[in-house]
């Protein structure tokens, strides 16, 4: 009996939110200053004697006043970063709707997995004899990621999404120098719909982009890949599903077209979730395609990271894989480190992309996602994902606008602004408006080939239940616009912890370095 | 002020003599939304129509301008580097962003005028 005041105890009958405290705080949601703000210059967590003999060899370039770092005590520190994680959202904390992001569950049985000793402790530099495990590992991830993409070799090292295109794409270029066309095969077709890194990419190494129009209907007309296509034609950079959500049904005829031109087939495989199981990309006609392992196999995406991109590569390209990479041999496994040891199993290695193996720590995650769902359950796990993003179309398509007609997606769902037209209300305040409900927002304005877009991934992660309430948080929102509720978008978000940023002037005058008060900058010197 | 002219591109073009002003129309300023950054042409620079010839980036995207006629760049608006806002403020005025001394004049009759335009954007809309 705690209670004995009759305090208010049911919710509701509490203040309202609007209720101000003296602090600022709301309960136990604090407001965090800066770093810089918090600490001061006299002090410092951790108090090292200066060494006895010191000789400064900087010379000239020596620091001659103080450096102005913030010093913290431990608990400080300690609370200044807890807080800061405490405002973060991930998919730990909800539904990631983020499109051709692919933000599934990270299942803990994968880090339990990846913090076993003989994983989590082990040294690049360690002897082979004694990563036997490790190397096994690599292996047989290896192994699965080529028999889901039906692809020849694989290179694991890569870091990222982006790394890997490069990767592949750099494999390419050593295929079409070792054919001496070096010089006259340098263009790479990229649709309108490609991610924004394929371009990038080409162009990182010396390829001129040229822009593949999307038809009417969103995906690739292969008339228009055979009539781009050349003997300057490198390659075509695709992905499938593409960014609008759509499986590209020509990537057959697609894939023919630029090997007749004697290009290659490079594919994105961000969008990998949605296939995985029932359609192989080496099937299709792929020659590179990376995985991030991040999005279709469950390792930590983001500040949780890192990522990983292995690339797979097809019979034609297998020969210049960089190194290194793992062989199962009579004598256990063999890591092959340099291109000439490559030389001597017969491939034409380009180099290398890392100085080391690669994440080691996701292979295992991504092996661990792969063995505990079985080839059974990464097919349920891209059709429970197409499934999800198709139920979320459905149940959307007569409030919301979808540019390419109510037609089935693939694992992301795509809508536009035209229903928003003349409501006063555009993407980038919806998107605000869903913040203020507890949801992180889709992914806006991209693709660019859609006005206002709003793409949608729930993944397989979502229960009916969760997909039902994010559902139906959309279509309050909706009905909100329609009703003419400008206010509750153009001023969102109202309830997070700061309220909408000026982007426009953080990116014409961005402020990269904290500047101290005046009296605390004149202590400093 | 001369003839105005413009792209399906967005780019607009107002001749005032054998020298052209270029920059992007107002439709295209209100689509890209506040403009953040602008790279323009080094002087001099020999464009064929077609080229891409700045590039203009909001906090949305970043796109580039394509030169609506072939031409030497005789000169840029460096103003606009440190005040990329003239673009969405008044961007066929201070927010010009070339000269172009033409090369082909033929190649303006190839391009739309203001009403043209206008159903242009009334027709992809």
């Amino acid at each position: 009996m705690l209670n004995r005041q009759g305090r208010p105890t049911t919710p509701g009958e509490a203040a309202p939110s609007d209720h101000k405290t003296f602090t600022g705080n709301k309960a136990l949601s604090q407001i965090e200053p800066l770093i810089f703000e918090t600490g001061r210059l006299e002090t410092t967590g951790v108090d090292y004697e200066a060494p006895k003999s010191f000789t400064s060899r900087l010379g000239g370039f020596e620091r001659k006043s103080e450096i102005g770092l913030p010093g913290l005590s431990e608990p400080e520190a300690m609370r200044h970063y807890v807080r800061l994680s405490q405002k973060n959202y991930g998919i730990d904390t909800g539904l990631f709707p983020l499109g051709s992001c692919t933000m599934k569950h990270n299942p803990r049985v994968n880090e339990k997995i990846a913090r076993m000793p003989g994983f989590s402790d082990v040294h690049p530099l360690q002897p082979v004899s004694t990563v036997q495990g490790a190397l096994e590992v690599m292996h047989t991830l290896s192994h699965w990621l080529l028999e889901l993409t039906g692809m020849d070799a694989v290179a694991l090292s890569p870091k990222a999404g982006a790394h890997g295109e490069l990767c592949g794409m750099m494999a390419i270029k050593a295929a079409i120098a070792a054919k001496g066309e070096a010089a006259t095969r340098n263009v790479v077709l990229v649709p309108d719909s490609a991610h924004g890194t394929n371009p990038a990419t080409a162009a990182l190494i010396h390829f001129v982009v040229k822009p593949v129009p999307v038809r009417e209907d969103g995906t690739v007309d292969p008339a228009v890949v055979a009539s781009l296509a050349g003997p300057d034609t490198a390659a075509i950079m695709l992905t499938n599903p593409n960014t609008c959500g759509l499986f590209e049904k020509d990537v057959v005829a697609i894939a023919d077209a630029i090997h007749a031109a004697g290009g290659y087939f490079y594919a994105d495989g961000a969008n990998f979730n949605a296939i995985v199981g029932k359609a192989r990309p080496g099937d299709l006609g792929v020659d590179a395609m990376h995985i991030n392992l991040h999005k279709t196999f469950s390792t930590p995406h983001g500040g949780g990271g890192p990522g990983a991109g292995p690339v797979v590569l097809s019979e034609l390209l297998a020969p210049f894989a960089p190194v290194p990479f793992v062989r199962h041999t009579d004598d256990g496994m063999q890591l092959v480190e340099s291109v000439d040891e490559a030389a001597n199993h017969g491939a034409h290695a380009f180099g290398r992309m890392t100085a080391f193996h690669g994440q080691m720590g996701m292979y295992v995650r991504a092996l661990s996602y792969m063995l505990s769902h079985g080839a059974d359950g990464l097919r349920q796990a891209s059709e429970d994902a197409v499934l999800n993003a198709n139920y979320v179309r459905a149940c959307l398509a007569d409030l919301m606008s979808l540019p390419y007609g109510n037609r089935p997606c693939m694992h992301e769902v795509l809508f536009d602004d035209a229903w928003l037209k003349d409501t006063g209300v555009t993407t980038l305040d919806f998107a605000k408006a869903m913040i203020d409900e507890g949801y992180h927002p889709m992914t806006v304005y991209f693709p660019l080939v859609v006005h206002g877009a709003m793409l949608i991934e729930p993944t397989e992660s979502e229960s009916r239940a969760s997909l039902d309430l994010f559902i139906a948080t959309l279509r309050d929102l909706a009905m909100a616009v329609k009703r003419g509720e400008t206010e509750r978008f153009t001023g969102a978000p109202y309830h997070a912890p700061v309220r909408r940023m000026d982007e426009t002037r953080a990116a014409r005058s961005p402020v990269l370095k904290y500047t101290p008060p005046q009296p605390i900058l004149q202590a400093a010197e | 002020m001369g003839e105005i002219k413009y792209t399906k591109d967005h780019e607009y073009i107002r001749v005032e003599g054998d020298v052209a002003v270029v920059g992007i129309s107002d439709y295209a300023q209100s689509q890209l939304g506040d403009v953040v950054f602008v790279e323009l042409p080094k002087l001099g620079k020999a464009l064929s129509k077609g080229d891409e010839a700045a590039v203009v980036e909001s906090v949305k995207a970043a796109s580039e301008v394509y030169a609506p006629v072939s031409g030497e760049v005789t000169e840029i608006n460096s103003g606009l580097e440190a005040q990329p806002g003239a673009i969405n403020e008044d961007p066929e005025g201070t927010g010009w962003f070339m000269k172009v001394k033409l090369a082909d004049p033929s190649e303006l009759a190839g391009l739309m005028n203001e009403a043209d335009y206008k159903a242009y954007l009334a027709s992809i809309h």
